[in-house]
């Protein structure tokens, strides 16, 4: 009888689920990209072409490409910047009260994405929190516009985000052993010289993951953009959503969305494979 | 070593922790604004909060969603509990291949996800969108967070401990049941609160498997934001936001017990 449970019946059932429910659909989302839209929002699969990616791919459409680019590549810088001194902080000085400190991190995320962004909404807009201060203490007269603009879309991102860019870099810190910093300053290394040379290189699979973690979810936003971005503000996930539910043309919307996940999923396989042979 | 706390990095994490916390004190502050368009703050009401409970669609759409949320909780939790057990007893072979199947679905765009879904269900179910719909789809984005956070936790299990499990005379199953569980339940059940918060949370994934009649509270919230800011959509907020936070801060406690007792004393019953 075996020692133990076995690996393979024990990784089974989710093997299976992941297969049918995950690997299949994404498969029907490039077959479903090469048809074309029938007169009642139907896919009609009857001569496959590559028309859609055609589109998808017209220069009047790359502004809205280098919009969803440069939201996520903000989102994820910010939030590693921010996140990782708190991160530090964590690790380093939390002590008995790690977890509850982890938690607190947590909390916002474990609250609803969509009431965070409707928070945002009230802060920012014309007659919002910010504003009202503002001009209550007569520093303007007329409201700044800070709502619909490119700020408040990345500043909403990180917000939403910046607990997954927090959990990995604390994990990465966290597991650091702290002898080397100490073995480092023992031979003369400044702070500095000892944070750049051995905390960062060594906590570097943690602001990857934070990069990931963050990138990723923020490329695929659409409500944010939506909310805090306003009507101008496009990006691919907005292009697909409509697509989707209010124009009804599903091939046209599968070729943006297949891009979209060929993008991040090549990426991250991309990036793990470097960090793996480089670091771990 | 030198474990002086450095002043400034600590005023800048509690900053950090007032910009997490501020805009959710000011939603909810907002909610007892006696003031229907919520611009200025026009005084101290309770008002708002007695009349959710009139509100049909609400109370619905909140049913509809605890009831996706459970059946997605329960059913990804033993997914990915013995998935990330799994994965940790994998030799190299099979292993980074099932890394890999569950990692996708994390760096998935949600969006992509919805899409993928809805077009899988459309050839199934004709495309009409359904609770059964939302929550097969949320039972699939949950699996790889319960097993991300078991199989942490389980990788750092020393396996001899099972091993004695069975030297002193349980099963497989017995010495699992009787030694690794308990071991790993604070992980279990921080996965199954992480999959619960996630399932009641979504909307993205939602928005594109809901069809007419299955519309949960995230979806009703967002048809009702796109249209403004009210107090009542504060209120809700408010109950929302308080009913997780005890909710984590309670399993907390008891995950953080449980999990301190595992470290230390091996339980009585594996013996």
């Amino acid at each position: 009888m075996a020692r133990r449970l076995g690996a393979g019946a024990l990784a089974l059932p989710s093997v299976i689920w992941l297969a049918v429910l995950f690997i299949a659909p994404l498969a029907i989302i490039f077959v479903v990209s090469l048809g074309v839209r029938d007169r009642f929002g139907g896919v009609v699969l009857d001569r496959l072409s590559l028309d859609n990616y055609r589109s998808a791919l017209a220069p009047e459409f790359l502004p809205t490409v280098w919009n969803s680019f440069r939201y996520a590549g903000l989102t994820s810088i910010f939030s590693i910047v921010i996140g990782y001194p708190v991160a530090y902080w964590i690790s380093r000085y939390g002590g008995a009260h790690k977890a509850l400190l982890l938690i607190l991190v947590m909390l916002p995320f474990w609250t609803s994405y969509l009431i965070r962004t409707y928070a945002w909404m009230i802060i920012l807009r014309d007659n919002g929190v910010v504003n009202s201060v503002l001009q209550g203490v007569g520093l303007t007269d007329e409201p700044i516009i800070l709502l619909n603009t490119d700020l408040s879309v990345v500043l909403g991102m990180t917000y939403g985000f910046l607990p997954f860019a927090i959990l990995p870099l604390f994990v990465s810190i966290d597991r650091l052993d702290h002898s080397l910093v100490a073995a480092a300053r023992d031979l003369y290394a400044s702070g500095r010289s000892a944070f750049v040379h051995v905390t960062l290189p060594l906590t570097m699979p943690g602001i990857i993951a934070a990069a990931i973690l963050t990138f990723i979810p923020a490329i695929g936003d659409y409500v944010t953009p939506d909310l805090l971005g306003g009507a101008q503000t496009t990006t691919i996930a907005k292009i697909v959503q409509v697509q989707f539910l209010s124009a009804r043309d599903w091939p046209s919307g599968a070729a943006l969305g297949f891009l979209l996940m060929v993008v991040t999923i090549g990426g991250t396989l991309l990036t793990l494979r470097i960090l793996r042979r480089e670091v771990l | 070593m030198h474990r002086e706390r450095n002043p400034l990095l600590t005023a800048y994490t509690v900053l950090v922790y007032l910009f997490l916390f501020a805009p959710i004190a000011i939603l909810i502050l907002f909610s007892f604004n006696d003031s229907k368009r919520n611009f200025n703050w026009r005084g101290f009401t309770f008002d708002w909060y007695p009349k959710l409970l009139s509100n049909g669609d609400l109370i619905d759409a909140l049913g509809r969603t605890l009831q996706v949320a459970l059946v997605a909780v329960v059913v990804s939790t033993i997914l990915g509990t013995l998935l990330g057990l799994g994965l940790v007893r994998m030799r190299s072979r099979g292993r980074g291949t099932t890394e890999t199947l569950l990692l996708l679905p994390m760096v998935t765009p949600e969006i992509i996800m919805g899409i993928s879904l809805l077009l899988f269900f459309a050839q199934l179910f004709g495309g009409q969108g359904s609770l059964t719909q939302i929550t097969l789809a949320h039972i699939t984005f949950c699996i790889s967070y319960v097993a991300i956070v078991v199989r942490a936790r389980a990788a750092g299990l020393d396996p001899q401990l099972e091993e004695a499990g069975r030297d002193l005379g349980a099963s497989a199953w017995g010495a699992f049941r009787f030694v690794t569980l308990p071991l790993l339940t604070p992980a279990v059940l921080a996965g199954a609160m992480l999959a619960f918060a996630l399932s009641f949370d979504d909307l993205v994934i939602t928005t594109f498997n809901a069809g007419v009649g299955s519309s949960t509270l995230p979806l009703y919230i967002y048809s009702k934001i796109r249209f403004g800011v009210t107090p009542e959509i504060n209120a809700i907020s408010t109950i929302i936001v308080a009913v997780t936070a005890i909710s984590i801060l309670a399993a907390w406690r008891v995950g953080a017990l449980r999990g301190d007792q595992a470290d230390r004393v091996i339980p009585d019953e594996a013996v």
